[in-house]
C-alpha cells in the first residue's frame, strides 16, 4: 500500500493505533482481517518514514557539509586577520614616513592612517560573527550526530552515501570559488607546470 | 590635574587586530606605555607586575572574559580603583548595565572611531 507523505504524520500515526487499540477491544464484533489490515497500514507508516530519514543522508550533514561550511569561514577568518595585518603594517610605515614631514603633511597623513585603522575594525567584528555562525553549525552538528545515533540501527543500510552529481558543462565545471589554503596549488607550482606544458 | 600620558595602559583584547588598533590610536594621543593581554586571566598577570593608570578591554574572551577580569580589578588591594573602559561588540541594555553594576568606568560599542575613544578617554581621564 502506497501511503501518501502528507498522511505520513504523528496524527495519522495515532489515529491508527486508536483505531487498533478499539477494534482489539471489540475483538469479538471485528474481523481479525480488519484488524490486520490497520497493523500493516501503521507498519507502512513506519517504513515509509525509515526510508524517507534514510533518504535525507543526514550522516553527511556532519560527516561533510558542516565541517566544510566550518572550515571555509575559517579560512575567510583568517584570510582576513591576515589581510587586516597587511594593510595596518602598511599603516606603520606611513605614520612612521610623516614623522620626517612638514605639519600639514603630517597631519594629512596621520588622520588618513586613523581614519584606516578604524575601518579596519571590521576584522575584529566580522571574525566575532563569523564565530557564532560556526558554533551554531557545530550544534546543529552535535544534534544530528546524537539523532542518528538513536536512529543508526533502525534504518535500513541500503542508502549509498549521497553523491552530488555535477551537472554543470563545458567551462562553467571549471568555476569552483577559492580552494582553501592547503588544497590549492602555489603560483610556483603553477608557473612550473605552465613551463612544462608549454 | 593633567593627564599623565606615561602612565601604564594595558589593552586586552583577544583579536590581534583589535589590539594594533587601540594601540596605534593610543599612541596617536600620546600614549607610549602600552601593554597586551589577549584575555582577562593574562591581563591579571600583568597586574602582578606593574600597576596601571588605566585599562581598556573587550568584554568577549575566554577563557577568562572582559566583565570577569572588571569584577577581578575592582577587588585588587592595589589597583581596585583603575579606570577601566569596556570596548565591545556587546550593545545589549543588560551588558551596560551588567558592566556599570560591576564598577566599569566607561562604554564603547564596537565599531568605534578615534574621536569616540578620545571622548571616553577624556571622560574617565580628564583632558589631556
Amino acid at each position: 500500500m502506497d501511503i501518501p507523505k502528507k498522511e505520513i504524520g504523528r496524527d495519522k500515526v495515532i489515529n491508527l493505533i486508536n483505531s487498533v487499540i478499539e477494534k482489539v477491544g471489540a475483538a469479538g464484533e471485528i474481523s481479525r482481517e480488519h484488524i490486520y489490515a490497520e497493523l500493516k497500514d501503521l507498519h507502512d507508516i513506519i517504513e515509509a518514514t525509515r526510508a524517507d530519514i534514510n533518504a535525507t543522508h543526514a550522516m553527511d550533514i556532519s560527516g561533510t557539509h558542516i565541517p566544510i561550511a566550518t572550515d571555509e569561514l575559517d579560512a575567510v577568518v583568517a584570510a582576513t586577520e591576515a589581510a587586516t595585518g597587511t594593510i595596518m603594517d602598511s599603516c606603520d610605515a606611513v605614520t612612521e614616513y610623516a614623522e620626517n614631514l612638514d605639519s600639514a603633511h603630517k597631519d594629512f597623513l596621520v588622520s588618513e592612517v586613523t581614519k584606516i585603522l578604524e575601518a579596519c575594525s571590521f576584522q575584529d567584528i566580522t571574525g566575532q560573527r563569523i564565530t557564532k555562525v560556526v558554533k551554531s553549525l557545530k550544534a546543529i552538528d552535535e544534534k544530528v550526530t546524537l539523532l542518528m545515533g538513536v536512529l543508526k540501527d533502525k534504518l535500513p543500510t541500503s542508502a549509498e552515501p549521497e553523491t552530488v552529481e555535477d551537472t554543470r558543462t563545458g567551462d562553467a565545471r571549471l568555476l569552483n570559488g577559492p580552494q582553501m589554503p592547503d588544497k590549492a596549488i602555489s603560483q610556483a607550482d603553477i608557473d612550473k607546470l605552465l613551463e612544462d606544458l608549454f | 590635574m593633567s593627564v599623565d600620558k606615561n602612565m601604564n595602559v594595558l589593552i586586552v583584547d583577544d583579536y590581534k587586530t583589535m589590539l594594533r588598533i587601540i594601540g596605534n590610536l593610543l599612541k596617536q594621543l600620546g600614549f607610549n606605555n602600552v601593554d597586551e593581554a589577549t584575555d582577562g586571566s593574562m591581563a591579571l598577570e600583568k597586574f602582578k607586575n606593574k600597576d596601571y593608570g588605566l585599562v581598556i578591554s573587550d568584554w568577549n574572551m575566554e577563557p577568562m572574559s572582559g566583565l570577569d577580569l572588571l569584577k577581578h580589578v575592582r577587588q585588587l588591594p592595589s589597583n581596585a580603583n583603575v579606570p577601566f573602559v569596556m570596548v565591545t561588540a556587546e550593545s545589549k541594555t543588560e551588558n551596560v548595565i551588567a558592566a556599570k553594576q560591576a564598577g566599569v568606568s566607561n562604554y564603547i560599542v564596537k565599531p568605534f572611531n578615534a574621536e569616540t575613544l578620545k571622548t571616553k578617554l577624556v571622560s574617565v581621564l580628564g583632558e589631556f
